[in-house]
């Protein structure tokens, strides 16, 4: 699928990526000559079409996770069918109740520390995907330098990242 | 009326990486399956004839013959692969590098959609936005598969087996993910149903230059447990006109056998309860020849090529 901006004949270049949350998606593409800028809105079932080959639109800005795919897709995955080589033990964090920051175990995921509001929100992501996510998020902070991983920070990894649902 | 360029006259990247990732993927399939010595599909385009109770058997015959196996099931939405080799419950470690693999008792690697489902009888369904799953299911399995393939850490294996679902537009899915597959074992039965259905698999399998492509025929007759006498199960002779009339080999008759059924269905292979059988011979006779071929596509690959 390419842009062609007729006003120039160049053609337009991928700029931005909105997912609302609605299963919708908006991917932003501009005219390398003019600038103009327009976006490109697809439905769910459009928005499915594409993410169902395992691919992102404007590319990944994190390497695919094993069977990332399949994990995200499938509906009822059974919680313990994985068992995280390197996860981290994830206690029952109660926010409230404040608490250390728990340090995660594992070579890939040891440099980053994540608060206890931040395991309490992983938590709440089905165990079937909850380390794939867990290391997606990991992974992002680690390429930014990021020490700590607090819900905000979750939430601009997700935005960053599109991560629909996680 | 004015004229706009084409798809193809416009080479400038977009910068939407859409065909870098499919191209990514596709190496990731590859140098995972670089590991993998011999490839070989269990598939027939018919159902019911016995596809997976002969992968879990040849299988756990090919790990007994001392070759590093694997199993996937590419029946996702009817497994039965892992049950059948006694995994279905296993947990996969999970590491950056891949999925495990569940290991059988049987020392087969496998895995199958039903380790992933939480409830048995649950059939399997996809996160979807409320309609149009006919426009991208389709789609979306044949990317779940290569997954099963490209993102299981199978290690080096000198066979993966691959139990392909009923009809041919299943083959046709995995040879496009496995374009260079070494072997397509055809199960087929003495029925003429049978026998129609499965001469289009062989087509398929022609056209796509299948390295090694032969005939197994399932359930070729029954044994009496009392006198010995042996009875059709179908009438008809449909195996053999395949073979006659495609000129493939055929590598094993299999005769029905219940205890082979029973014994799949606790999850042991039958090659391995009773390896006497009849039925457990002609699975190891079958071994012995998928072992044989191990292999010669490369070597035929290589001979093409200094030729």
């Amino acid at each position: 699928m390419k842009f062609l901006c007729l006003d120039c004949d160049d053609v337009m270049v991928f700029a931005e990526r909105q997912i609302p949350g609605d299963g919708t998606l908006a991917a932003v593409f501009k005219c390398g000559s003019c600038k103009r800028e327009m976006a490109m809105l697809t439905n769910p079932m459009e928005t499915q079409l594409v993410s169902s080959m395992g691919v992102k639109i404007g590319g990944r800005e994190v390497p695919a996770q094993p069977m990332e795919l399949t994990r995200t897709s499938l509906q009822d995955g059974r919680g313990d069918a994985f068992a995280l080589s390197e996860d981290i033990p994830l206690p029952s964090a109660d926010p409230a109740a404040g608490g250390e920051a728990i340090i995660p175990d594992g070579a890939p995921t040891g440099r980053v520390v994540w608060t206890p509001d931040a395991v309490g929100r992983l938590e709440r992501v089905p165990s079937f995907v909850r380390g794939m996510v867990k290391r997606i998020y990991t992974d992002w902070a680690n390429e930014r330098g990021v020490s700590e991983i607090t819900p905000e920070i979750m939430d601009r990894a997700r935005t960053e990242l599109g991560l629909e649902g996680m | 009326m004015r004229r706009i360029r084409t798809y193809r006259d416009v080479t400038h990247d977009t910068g939407s990486g859409l065909l870098e990732q499919v191209v990514d993927q596709q190496r990731r399939l590859a140098e995972r399956l670089s590991r993998v010595r011999s490839v070989v599909a269990v598939a027939s385009g018919k159902g019911g004839v016995g596809k997976s109770a002969v992968t879990a058997n040849l299988a756990a015959a090919l790990a007994g013959r001392g070759l590093a196996v694997g199993a996937a099931d590419a029946d996702l939405n009817g497994p039965s692969l892992g049950r059948m080799l006694g995994v279905s419950g296993a947990r996969l470690a999970d590491r950056p590098s891949g999925v495990e693999p569940a290991q059988s008792p049987s020392g087969v690697r496998v895995i199958s959609m039903e380790m992933l489902q939480e409830e048995e009888d649950a059939p399997v369904r996809w996160r979807q936005p409320g309609m149009g799953g006919f426009i991208w299911q389709s789609t979306l399995e044949t990317g779940v598969l290569r997954e099963f393939l490209g993102d299981v850490d199978w290690g080096a294996l000198d066979v993966l087996l691959i139990d392909v679902p009923p009809g041919t537009d299943k083959i046709g899915r995995l040879l496009e993910l496995v374009p260079a597959l070494d072997q397509m074992l055809l199960v087929t039965t003495p029925s003429e149903t049978a026998r129609f259905v499965v001469s289009k698999s062989i087509r398929m399998a022609r056209e796509a230059e299948v390295g090694t492509v032969a005939l197994v025929s399932n359930m070729t007759g029954h044994t009496c447990p009392e006198c010995g006498h042996v009875s059709d199960l179908f009438t008809g002779d449909g195996d053999k006109r395949l073979e006659k009339e495609s000129g493939l080999p055929l590598w094993a008759q299999i005769p029905f056998d219940p205890r082979l059924g029973a014994a799949t269905d606790l999850g042991t292979p039958f090659v391995i309860t009773d390896p006497d059988a009849d039925s457990s011979r002609a699975i190891f006779g079958l071994a012995d020849r998928v072992a044989e071929h191990i292999g010669t596509r490369t070597a035929q690959s290589v001979e093409r090529a200094d030729a």
